[in-house]
Parts: C-alpha cells; sequence; structure tokens
C-alpha cells in the first residue's frame, strides 16, 4: 500500500456505539482505540454482549439506524465515521469487506450463489474495477467467470455448475466459503471476519480457516477476526485484543496474550476453559456472577463486581487501555493493578479459585446413598443400556398427499452402556445421530430396531405404568437454557412441575424447591421469579435443578454448556461435577466440545454418521487415538496456546459430511478419511468400500474398541 | 414442481366440488322454492305447483337424494340446472359473471401492483411522512366496511358532477349501471361511456386492494429490513436504497403470493356490495336475489362460481410462490 | 445514516412515535370503552326508545330531543344508532371470543397430536376456507330468521377461526421442539395438560391480539350480511341493517346513513387501534444487536 507501515491500515480511535432502546440508551461500545497494520491478523475476543460485533460492524457503518456512532474510524487515513451512504458504498466490499456468522441468514435466499458473487464484483465496476486489476468496467460475462475462479480458489467443486445453485443448496460449509469468495472478489485490503466459524462443526471450522489463510495468501489482506473461541484466535493471530462490557481491556500480541494475561478478565477466561490437551482433571476456575448490564454502567470498573482482585479505586475510576510499564512490547492492559500481576507473574489460578459448593447433608430432602465409586468398572450395575439401536425416518415429499421417497438413517446400530456413578460422552458432528439417539432413550419406546434397557427394563415390553415410574430415573437437562425454561411460569413452579406430575405431595415440593435452588447454587428466595430474571448460567442451572428434582439416577445432558459464554460454562461444568459426586449420579454427556467431554467424562463413544467409530476411556480415545475420525476430530480442534497450535500438524478433512439419506457403502467414513485418500493401496481401498468395520478391539488396549480396519493408534494433539 | 402443483391442483378440485355440494344440499334444504307459489290467490292447485318445482328439480317432496342427484349429474355434464323462473342457470351465470369478473381483475390487479409499490416505498422511507400517509391510508380504508366506502364514492362522484356542472343526462363519473342504455357497445362514445361508468365503482375495490397490499407489503419489507442478507448486500458495496429494492423487496415478496388467496375472496364480498350500490346486473345481485327467492340451483351455481375463483386464486398463489421462492422449487 | 442531524432526527422520530402510538392505542380504548357505555345507558339518558314512533316528526333532521333526527315512520335515529350499537358490539366481542377459542383449542390440538386428528382438522380448515362463509350464512339465514341471534353469532364464529387455528397449529409445531415442552414431555405430563399449561400461555399474545382483530372482522362482517338482510332480523336492529336500510338516503336525508356509519367506522377503527397498540406493546422489535 503506499501509505506503508507510518500510517496503520486502520485507525480507531474513541469508537462509541450507542442505541436508543425502551430501556434508555445503551452504551454498546464505549470509546474503543485500536489500530491494524497492512497485511496484519487481528483477534478480537470477548463474550457475547461485549460490543465485538457492534464495533466491527460501527466501522462499515452497517448498524441500525437506531445506532449513534462517534469517534474516529480513518481507513488508509481517510476517515469513515459520518460518510455518506453512497460515498461508503464505493469503499464496502471493494476496499473493505465482511463476513458474517451465519451464512444461512447472510445470503438472500432467492438468488443463485453465482449471480450474488457476480454482483459483488459488478457493483464496483464503475469504481475502476476490482482493486489491484486495473481500471476500466467489466462485463458481466467476465464477472461471472470471475465468480467461479472465485469459488474454486475458495474450494468449492465444481464450481461452474455450483455457482448456479441457491444458498439452501449448499451446505454450511460451503455457505461460509461462498462468503468468502464474495468478500475477496475486489482483492479487499482489510476483512472483517465476524464469527466465521461459530455456526459450524469442528473440522468444517478447520477447513474454514484454511480457505481464509488461502484468502488472505491470495490478496494480501488483513483480517479482523472477531471470535469467542480462544483457542481459533490462538492459531490464527498475530495480535489480541480482548473486549469486555464494550471496551478493550487488554491488547497484546497473541503469544505474549496467552502467556502473560495482565487483566483479570482475561487471566478468568483463560482458567475457565477446559483444555483438550490436559489429561487429569485440570481444575477450572469460573469467573462469578455475570457481565453488566449496558444500560446503566456505574463509574468504576466494569469488571469490579466479578473480579476477585478489585479495590476501592476500582470502584471509583475506570482504568484506561495503557501500555505496561515493565514491558517494552505493545503489550496494554486495562488494569489499576496490572503492573502488580506482571510483577508476581500471577496466573490464573493465583487470581481465581473455585468455589464451594454447598455440602449435601444440609440438603436433607435430596440425601441418596452411598457413591459407588471405588468399585471397578466390571462389577458395577448397568444403568443404561443400548444394543444395535437403529433409527430411520421416512423422507417424505408433498404437504398433502406425502409420499416417501428415501430413508434417513439418523441412527444405524449402535451400542453402548452406562454404569453406576459414570459419566459416557456421546461426541460427534452435527448429523451425526447423537441427538436421535438420546431422543430415542428419552422416548422409552420400542425402538425401529435394536434395545434399550433402562434400570433393567426393556422398553420394548414396558407398560405405560412402568414407562412413567422409570422417568423419575432418567431425566435430562437440554442444551438452550433460554429455551428449555416455560418463560410464562415462575421458576418455582418450573422445579415443581416433575414432582406434581409424579404426585409429591405440594408441602414437600416447596421443601424440596429451596434445596434444589440451594443445590444448584441459588437462592431459595428465587423461586417466584421468572426466567428471564436469570443469566444464561443460572437458567442452566434451573434446568439441572429440574431434572433433579424427582432424584433420579441417570441424567442425560445434551449439550449442557454449549450455548453458555465461557466464563460462565465453567461454573455449571465445576457444578455437573459436584453433583455427580455428591448424588451418585450417572451421566449420557451429549456434546460437540471435545474439551468439555474430555474435562467431565469418565468413557466417550465417537458418533458418526448414525455409528460409533470408537468407543472407551476417555484418555485412551484422546491421547492414543485409533479411528482415522477421531484423529481428525481432534486434530481439528485448536488448542489455546499459540506455541502448541504452531506446531501442530492438522488433518483437514476433506468435503462434507455425507447425506444419511444415502450414505456410503462399506465404512460411512471412507469418502472423507484421510487414511483411504493418502495411506491405503486399492487392494485395501477395496475392503473399506466393501466391508463395514465392526466396533472392535483391535489395538489391545483396555476398554477401548475402534471400526476401522486399518486402526492405527496416533497422538494427534 | 409440476408434480406438486397438478398434485395441489387436483386436491382443490376436489375441495371445490366437495364445497359446492355442500351449499347445494344446505340451500337445498334450508330455502323453500315452494313459499314461491304459497300465499297466491287463488292458491294454484298442488299437482301444477309440485309439476313446476320438479320442472325446475327443486320439490321438497322427491327425495334430496334424487335432487342431488339429478343436478350433480348435470354439473359433471356442465348443465347447473334451470332457474325458478325456468331460465337455465348456465345463461344467467354467462351474463352476468364478466360484470363482476371486470370489476374484480381490475381491482386486484391494479390494487395489487400499486398496493406492492406503495408498501414498498413506505418501508424504505419508514417514518417519513408518506410512509404515514400511507399507513394511515390503509388503516383507515381497512377499517370502513365497503359498502359505506362505496355510497361515500358514489356521492363523492355525484358531488364531482354537480361541481363541475354535469347535471344533464352526460356525466362525468356515472354512479349507476355500468353502460347508458341504447349506447353501441364498441362505438367510441359506447366504450367512453362504459369506462365513466367503470371508474368509480373500480375505485373503490381498487382502494380496498391498495390498503390491504400496502399494509402487508410494508410490513412484510420492514421484516426483511433487518435481515443479514440486507447487510450482506450493503457490505458488499450496494447503497442502501439498491439493497432494499433489489434484495429486500424481492424476498419480501415471497409472503404476499399467500395473501394473493385470502384477498380475492375478500374481493368477491366487496364486488358484491360495490355492484349493488351501483346499480350492476353481477353476480353478486345474482345471489342475494336468489336466496330471497329461494332458487336452490342459482345459489349452487353461484356458490360453484365463487368456489372456482378462490381455487384460481389459490392455484395462482401456489405458482407464484413456487415462482418467487425457490426454496420451495425443489426438484 | 447519511448525516447525523437526519440520523437524530429519524431517531427522534422514532421515539415519539412509539409514544404516539401508545397513546393513540389508549385513545382507541377510551373510544370503544366511551361507545359501550353510551350504547347501554343511551335507552336510559335518550328521550326516545328504538322501537317508539314518534307520529309528529318523520324523516325530521336532527333537532329538539331527536338528536340524530328521525327515519320515514318516525323512529328516532338516535335510540336506533346506539341499540345497533349494542347488537353490534355484542356480537363482535361475543364472536370473537368463541373464533379465538376454538381457534386455539383446534390449532393446538391439531399440531400437538400428529396424525389422523391433525388430517382431519387440516382438511375440515381447507373445506371451509374454499366454502365461502358469506354465501353459506346468507344460504342459512332463513333458518335463524325469528330465531335467536345467538345463532347468528355462531356461525360467524364458525368461519372465522380457521386461518389463526393454522398459524396457532404452525406455533405449536414449534414449540412442541421447544425444550421446555420436550423437558415437560420427558418427566411424564400428559398432552392435554401440556397444551393448556406451556403451549397456549406461550401464545396468548398471539391470542389476545387475535381476538381484538377478530371483534373488528366480525363487526364488519355483520355489516355485510344484515345490509343485505341475511343477518341481524327485524324487529331486531344493528348497525348493518340500519346501513342497508338507509344507504339510498344517503344523499336525500343524510342523517340516516351518515350517523350509523359514522359510528360504525368509529367503532372499528378505535378497536383496530388497540389491536395494533396491543402488537406493538406484544412485539416491541426493539433494535439492539448484542456483539
Amino acid at each position: 500500500m503506499s501509505a506503508g507501515t507510518a500510517v496503520p491500515l486502520l485507525d480507531v480511535k474513541n469508537l462509541s456505539v450507542t442505541f436508543t432502546t425502551d430501556a434508555g440508551p445503551v452504551t454498546a461500545v464505549r470509546s474503543l482505540s485500536y489500530q491494524v497494520q497492512p497485511g496484519e491478523i487481528l483477534g478480537i475476543v470477548g463474550e457475547s454482549g461485549s460490543g465485538k460485533t457492534v464495533s466491527s460492524l460501527a466501522i462499515m457503518e452497517l448498524l441500525p439506524q437506531t445506532a449513534r456512532v462517534s469517534g474516529s474510524v480513518r481507513f488508509q487515513g481517510e476517515e469513515l465515521v459520518g460518510r455518506s451512504d453512497k460515498e461508503l458504498s464505493t469503499i464496502r466490499g471493494r476496499k473493505i469487506s465482511m463476513i458474517f456468522q451465519d451464512p444461512l441468514s447472510a445470503l438472500t435466499p432467492v438468488y443463485t450463489v453465482g449471480d450474488q458473487i457476480e454482483e459483488a464484483i459488478l457493483v464496483h465496476a464503475d469504481h475502476g474495477g476490482p482493486g489491484g486489476q486495473g481500471g476500466g468496467s467489466i462485463s458481466r460475462k467476465a464477472a461471472k467467470e470471475r465468480a467461479i475462479d472465485l469459488l474454486a480458489l475458495v474450494g468449492i467443486p465444481n464450481p461452474r455448475q455450483r455457482a448456479t445453485a441457491f444458498p439452501h443448496e449448499f451446505s454450511g460449509g460451503m455457505r461460509q466459503r461462498a462468503m468468502i469468495a464474495m468478500a475477496i472478489a475486489n482483492n479487499p485490503d482489510l476483512i472483517i471476519a465476524d464469527e466465521p466459524t461459530t455456526a459450524l462443526d469442528v473440522t468444517i471450522q478447520a477447513q474454514i480457516l484454511d480457505v481464509l489463510r488461502t484468502a488472505k495468501q491470495a490478496t494480501g489482506a488483513a483480517i479482523i477476526l472477531i471470535t469467542h473461541d480462544l483457542g481459533v484466535i490462538a492459531g490464527f493471530a498475530d495480535r489480541v485484543a480482548v473486549m469486555y462490557a464494550g471496551k478493550l481491556v487488554e491488547a497484546a500480541n497473541v503469544d505474549d496474550l496467552f502467556s502473560r494475561a495482565r487483566m483479570p478478565y482475561t487471566l478468568g477466561l483463560l482458567g475457565s476453559i477446559p483444555r483438550l490437551d490436559v489429561g487429569a482433571r485440570q481444575p477450572l476456575t469460573p469467573i462469578e456472577g455475570n457481565p453488566p448490564s449496558l444500560v446503566d454502567l456505574p463509574a468504576g470498573c466494569p469488571f469490579v463486581p466479578r473480579c476477585p482482585m478489585r479495590i476501592d479505586t476500582c470502584t471509583d475510576r475506570e482504568p484506561e487501555l495503557q501500555p505496561l510499564m515493565a514491558s517494552g512490547d505493545d503489550h496494554a492492559s486495562a488494569c489499576h493493578r496490572s503492573d502488580e500481576i506482571e510483577r508476581l507473574d500471577m496466573k490464573s489460578a493465583d487470581v481465581f479459585r473455585a468455589p464451594d459448593l454447598p455440602a449435601l447433608s444440609t440438603l436433607s430432602t435430596l440425601s441418596t446413598g452411598s457413591t459407588p465409586n471405588e468399585v471397578p468398572r466390571e462389577q458395577r450395575k448397568i444403568l443404561l443400556e443400548v444394543r444395535d439401536l437403529v433409527k430411520e425416518y421416512p423422507l417424505t415429499r408433498g404437504a398433502i398427499l406425502r409420499r416417501r421417497i428415501g430413508t434417513v438413517h439418523a441412527v444405524d446400530g449402535i451400542s453402548f452402556d452406562i454404569r453406576e456413578g459414570e459419566t459416557l460422552g456421546l461426541v460427534g458432528e452435527s448429523g451425526c445421530g447423537k441427538t436421535t439417539t438420546i431422543i430415542e432413550i428419552l422416548n422409552l419406546t420400542r425402538p425401529s430396531s435394536g434395545t434399550i434397557v433402562v434400570l433393567g427394563k426393556d422398553t420394548a415390553t414396558m407398560t405405560g405404568a412402568e414407562r412413567f415410574a422409570i422417568r423419575r430415573d432418567l431425566q435430562v437437562v437440554f442444551q438452550d437454557p433460554m429455551a428449555s425454561l416455560d418463560p410464562r411460569l415462575p421458576i418455582g413452579d418450573i422445579l415443581a412441575e416433575p414432582m406434581h406430575a409424579h404426585g409429591v405431595s405440594p408441602a414437600d415440593r416447596a421443601d424440596r424447591v429451596r434445596d434444589l435452588l440451594r443445590l444448584v447454587g441459588l437462592q431459595p428466595e428465587h423461586a417466584n421469579r421468572y426466567p428471564q430474571a436469570f443469566s444464561g448460567g443460572q437458567r442452566q442451572r434451573i434446568g439441572i435443578a429440574r431434572a433433579l428434582a424427582l432424584q433420579p439416577k441417570v441424567l442425560v445432558l445434551d449439550e449442557p454448556v454449549s450455548a453458555l459464554d465461557v466464563s460462565i460454562r465453567a461454573g455449571v461444568i465445576n457444578l455437573l461435577e459436584h453433583l455427580k459426586t455428591a448424588l451418585g449420579l450417572s451421566y449420557l454427556f451429549v456434546a460437540h466440545d471435545l474439551s468439555v467431554v474430555r474435562h467431565i467424562a469418565d468413557r466417550v463413544a465417537v458418533m458418526y454418521l448414525g455409528r460409533i467409530v470408537e468407543i472407551g476411556d476417555v484418555n485412551e480415545v484422546f491421547d492414543r487415538p485409533a479411528h482415522p475420525y477421531t484423529q481428525a476430530l481432534l486434530s481439528a480442534i485448536p488448542l489455546p496456546d499459540p506455541r502448541k497450535e504452531r506446531q501442530r500438524r492438522r488433518i483437514v478433512l476433506q468435503g462434507d459430511l455425507p447425506s444419511p439419506a444415502n450414505p456410503p457403502s462399506g465404512c460411512r467414513f471412507r469418502t472423507r478419511c484421510q487414511k483411504f485418500a493418502h495411506e491405503l493401496d486399492d487392494a485395501a481401498r477395496q475392503r473399506c468400500t466393501d466391508e463395514s468395520p465392526a466396533l472392535e478391539d483391535r489395538t489391545g488396549s483396555r476398554d477401548r474398541l475402534d471400526a476401522c480396519h486399518y486402526a492405527t493408534q496416533h497422538s494427534v494433539l | 414442481m409440476t408434480r406438486f402443483l397438478l398434485r395441489r391442483l387436483i386436491y382443490l378440485i376436489v375441495l371445490v366440488l366437495v364445497s359446492t355440494s355442500v351449499a347445494y344440499v344446505l340451500a337445498a334444504t334450508q330455502l323453500n322454492p315452494r313459499s314461491r307459489y304459497e300465499g297466491r290467490n287463488p292458491p294454484p292447485p298442488a299437482e301444477v305447483v309440485d309439476a313446476a318445482l320438479n320442472a325446475v328439480n327443486m320439490n321438497d317432496k322427491a327425495p334430496l337424494t334424487a335432487r342431488f342427484g339429478r343436478w350433480a349429474g348435470g354439473v359433471i355434464r356442465g348443465d347447473l340446472g334451470l332457474t325458478i323462473e325456468n331460465q337455465p342457470v348456465n345463461d344467467e351465470l354467462g351474463r352476468r359473471m364478466w360484470v363482476s369478473l371486470r370489476l374484480m381483475l381490475i381491482g386486484s390487479i391494479l390494487g395489487s401492483l400499486l398496493g406492492v409499490a406503495a408498501g414498498a416505498y413506505g418501508a424504505v422511507k419508514q417514518y417519513r411522512f408518506s410512509d404515514h400517509l400511507l399507513t394511515v391510508f390503509s388503516f383507515v380504508t381497512l377499517s370502513i366496511p365497503i359498502v359505506v366506502l362505496a355510497v361515500l364514492f358514489k356521492n363523492a362522484g355525484i358531488g364531482l358532477n354537480n361541481l363541475l356542472g354535469f347535471t344533464g343526462d352526460t356525466k362525468l363519473l356515472y354512479t349507476t349501471g355500468e353502460m347508458t342504455p341504447g349506447l353501441a357497445v364498441w362505438s367510441w362514445e359506447g366504450l367512453t361511456n362504459r369506462l365513466s361508468h367503470l371508474i368509480l365503482p373500480s375505485l373503490v375495490l381498487t382502494a380496498v386492494a391498495v390498503a390491504f397490499y400496502g399494509r402487508y407489503q410494508r410490513n412484510a419489507m420492514l421484516d426483511v429490513l433487518g435481515s443479514d442478507f440486507l447487510r450482506t448486500a450493503q457490505a458488499k458495496g450496494l447503497r442502501r436504497t439498491q439493497a432494499l429494492i433489489k434484495h429486500g423487496l424481492r424476498t419480501a415478496l415471497i409472503p404476499m403470493a399467500t395473501f394473493f388467496a385470502y384477498e380475492f375472496a375478500l374481493l368477491f364480498v366487496g364486488a358484491t356490495f360495490t355492484e349493488k350500490i351501483f346499480g350492476w346486473h353481477g353476480m353478486g345481485e345474482y345471489f342475494v336475489d336468489s336466496v330471497t327467492k329461494n332458487d336452490v340451483n342459482s345459489v349452487a351455481g353461484v356458490t360453484l362460481f365463487v368456489a372456482v375463483l378462490v381455487l384460481i386464486a389459490g392455484f395462482l398463489s401456489d405458482v407464484a410462490y413456487a415462482a418467487l421462492d425457490p426454496r420451495v422449487r425443489v426438484s | 445514516m447519511t448525516e447525523p442531524e437526519t440520523e437524530a432526527a429519524s431517531r427522534g422520530r422514532l421515539v415519539l412515535r412509539r409514544l404516539l402510538r401508545q397513546r393513540l392505542a389508549t385513545v382507541g380504548f377510551i373510544t370503544v370503552l366511551l361507545l359501550f357505555i353510551a350504547a347501554y345507558l343511551s335507552p336510559f339518558v335518550g328521550a326516545w326508545q328504538y322501537n317508539e314512533l314518534d307520529i309528529n316528526a318523520f324523516l325530521t333532521a336532527p333537532a329538539g330531543n331527536h338528536w340524530f333526527g328521525t327515519t320515514q315512520n318516525g323512529f328516532d335515529m338516535f335510540a336506533l344508532t346506539m341499540r345497533g350499537m349494542q347488537k353490534s358490539l355484542i356480537i363482535g366481542l361475543l364472536g370473537a371470543l368463541l373464533s379465538t377459542t376454538l381457534a386455539a383449542v383446534v390449532g393446538a390440538f391439531s399440531g400437538y397430536f400428529a396424525g389422523a386428528l391433525n388430517t382431519i382438522l387440516l382438511t375440515l380448515i381447507d373445506l371451509l376456507l374454499v366454502l365461502p362463509s358469506f354465501l353459506i350464512i346468507a344460504i342459512l339465514s332463513p333458518t335463524f330468521r325469528g330465531k335467536t341471534w345467538l345463532i347468528f353469532v355462531l356461525l360467524l364464529a364458525a368461519f372465522q377461526w380457521m386461518i389463526t387455528a393454522r398459524i396457532v397449529r404452525g406455533m405449536t409445531l414449534s414449540l412442541k421442539e421447544r425444550e421446555f415442552v420436550q423437558a415437560a414431555r420427558f418427566m411424564g405430563v400428559p398432552g392435554w395438560r401440556i397444551i393448556f399449561r406451556h403451549i397456549l400461555p406461550n401464545m396468548s399474545s398471539l391470542l389476545i391480539i387475535d381476538a381484538t382483530v377478530n371483534v373488528s372482522s366480525l363487526i364488519l362482517a355483520e355489516v355485510g350480511l344484515s345490509f343485505f338482510g341475511f343477518g341481524v332480523q327485524p324487529p331486531d336492529v344493528s348497525l348493518g341493517t340500519l346501513i342497508g336500510n338507509y344507504a339510498g338516503a344517503a344523499l336525500t336525508y343524510p342523517w340516516e346513513f351518515y350517523f350509523p356509519a359514522g359510528f360504525l367506522v368509529v367503532l372499528v377503527l378505535a378497536i383496530n387501534l388497540v389491536g395494533d397498540g396491543l402488537r406493538d406493546a406484544f412485539d416491541p422489535n426493539a433494535g439492539i444487536q448484542a456483539g
């Protein structure tokens, strides 16, 4: 760029964004300042509500009309704030382009993907052509060809044909590739990527991050990567800025931030993420409390209520973002005690500590029998047993006269069991059948094929009364804490509902509601509040309390922490672990986040396209995965450690998940298998194509089965 | 897709047949054609009355199944039976339906085009004067019964005529009938005369349709206003207005397709009132008269006509939906 | 968002508009209330009853104790209008209650319990939608002639609920997949109880708005049918029969037409304002985006 290094590519100074709402003005971004140099990758991390998305939309002036933007955004030396829509439209998409989080809603449903990329090229045709390609307008035909080239560049197979497809005909990963193609269509100087991989599965995330790297190489653009995922940042960014409550609280180069964080909030974040690469149960240090409401922020530091290091100054005066005295580099932090942290080189565990949970003995209505922790697995009772479970859905078409056009093999012959006091993690990406599996179990009806035995009772032969009685012992906690509580009922009624259904007397109900609330770390006085009055983490605690109301033996946990912010997540995970040992529960823990599973599970089952490909002791499977899919899955997960990330060799799977209506013959994973593609000879491949590998012990290790003809243990972390 | 539409069409035809049959049975059991001959002085002999009623298949002494069978048999052959005055229902329908259709087609086509345009404009200029004007217009128009609206338009027309001095036989805007009797239909005078008869009643129906579409189109536009894809379009470099029209309006048209069917049924009732107020001899008048005259076959005939209209509108809605939304256009 | 000034202005206008909207809804509500009181108090306040003849005043313009004038037969227009409004109001309110309840129950049950019941109810809805309600009620009008007007209300309601029932069904289908409903199901709570405890309360805003909108649609439907003599039957009067009887007199004896028509329009407008205000209140569409 002509500006060279003297003038930063993007210079944001005192940027503030205020929304007018019924509750009063909400300042979502508060005097934000940062710079981006040409070709640099800046990662912006923050939890929901931290202002990270709003600030990036403000740069493009793409906020709704209720937003008031002040401060300065200089791009290549030119001021952007206050420019007219017409002037900005010549910069948007040409000099600065954007990639959004949800690639389905971000593409117009009624135009083909090719047309939408073409439009991005043509709209700037009279602004001097795509940057870097010289002036002059571009013909429609040339634009079409360029759109196809771009689709090829971002890795879409058959780009010429796929360009004529509509967005709904693309998978999530493909749509995000198309968004990237659109973003780089005019060789921009800056690409803002707003949570580009959040809506995607990990193996697809790895693909998309690769495509982003390719895009950066092709255009030489700087990238602002906005995410909540510290792992993604660690492996991708050069510099990192941390946002909290609309403000920048720490900024540093990526290595410094992860190894020498100097703001308690950053330390808290780093301490609260479970690590995939740490085997023994590492203690998680949750940040207590919730992010502040932005409507009426108090004067001091917004992190004060949650900060274990707060002093009086913190409530009086909000700290400015200042360079750290001890370090001469560009490490800046907004904390009155940064220098102290620096001097003592404090780590997460020095600042935060795990909270105490109430001892069970104080809660008389909930105490149960002993906890059989010390007994070897083989001698413990089987509480839940699934054998050769099959679930098929008819694939129908037609609104009125439905007819069957195929079968979706959602779950295709899976077997596992859960013994007393044990947690089985069921992992896999979306579409693998894990949710279908638990719904089948929870329905307690006869499955299409196979058997489900709950507490010794086969669901196929169960009477209605037995089924009702079993529901007491088998309860569920759902993923979305917003959706799992009826917003029209006070939480006291919500907690009492299962007891009411199972005939617990009103007096006992009231007592137990109180105890349940204390058990999960809430106040008994909260019983007459409505769910809306609680934060996400608190609601999930209420959901857990409801599941425990009937003192069940088995708890099905369906992605219980994936909807929560990182800092809240650790608290709920700690609670679940505490409850498990205190109440002697068994968990079926369904998740796509392998780090969480490693943290909480005893055993793990990995699912792919309706089948279990590997099952066994969690440390065994994670440290020495034998199935290529398990290896690829573990390899795709970014670690919140920049040094490790740089050294890792990542296995990036090809393509998308095949349709469960039309799965590949033989081994279902073979179409994407790295081993099949690169290591096997034709004869060996033939076996994968013809013969479906059984789930059996091929590695000779204790408690471990896999479903690959050519399984070899191979550490990927 | 064609197969989907074909199946949809068959389903709709079945619904039409069932609903017309229900209407026939209701009319045959609830209306009393015999009353036409009651109270006459001298009372006609019972055999004569029965013979007259038998001739038009409306004798309540004949079993309902037999009457229905005879009627349905005729309908299948395309014969809707005889009116109580012994005239073919087909002729009466054939003559009158074009009168009503003319009004309804003008109302729905003009109304939907203007309404969609106005609604889209209102949404783009949200909270500006023109938007408020449209909102108030839609709101008030939809709160006025069409009868009252038609009377207001008629009186306004008469007032305008008087104001501009058209007090003689020649008027600027005619408020009664569809054409001055005695003029050659295809002459210049005939056509202009027809046109000035047509203006006021068409305006009534158009106003209602504009209010209806304008309101829903505006809401549909506002629904897509905050959508991610509009933001993407702007992020690409389209100006706000460009993005709103090319991406917003195009997408907001999709829900309009479903309203089309509902609106058409609404328009028939509207046309009925409008015809009545402006003295047109259309389907509305025919229906009202046939209920009053206990004319079972005519009532069933009109019901069939309306049901077929609703069917066509419903089918067109489906076609429009499929044409507008690629997501339902699965191969 | 071109320049700061217009931005501030449009925001100001937004706030003003919200205020105005709420105030319009309040005005609408008070108007409905006042009209209701007027309709039911007028027999005690007005000088004449609706079925009382003044043989000294035929077709007189508003004057003296005939505030709205008289008809050809010497009936008092004010008394007639108020009586008509009583009927229109009660028909609208009762019919709306019936039709919204029906829509809620049919929609929720057909959505929650898939299978045969669902198919039957959906076909019934389709059929009723194709049946022209106006024609069917007209055909049936000789039957309820001379009987209670409640049958008429029942018929009006019977043709009013289908579209709402479809919407309710759609919402039930999505609520059914919501986790709090699933949680209740996996606890062993029976289906009917889930419908009345979880599903219907969670669409109460839709149902309240629908009921309000139905009041005005039913009043308008009554006018249409009564206009042709297919609705409320003499000696009873409604705003519809009055408008039907005196539409021809609008130019010559305007008081006969414009008083009932005017009251009708004000009533419907006021109810629609309440409905619109409710919609706004339930769905404030506050445009904050968290980042």
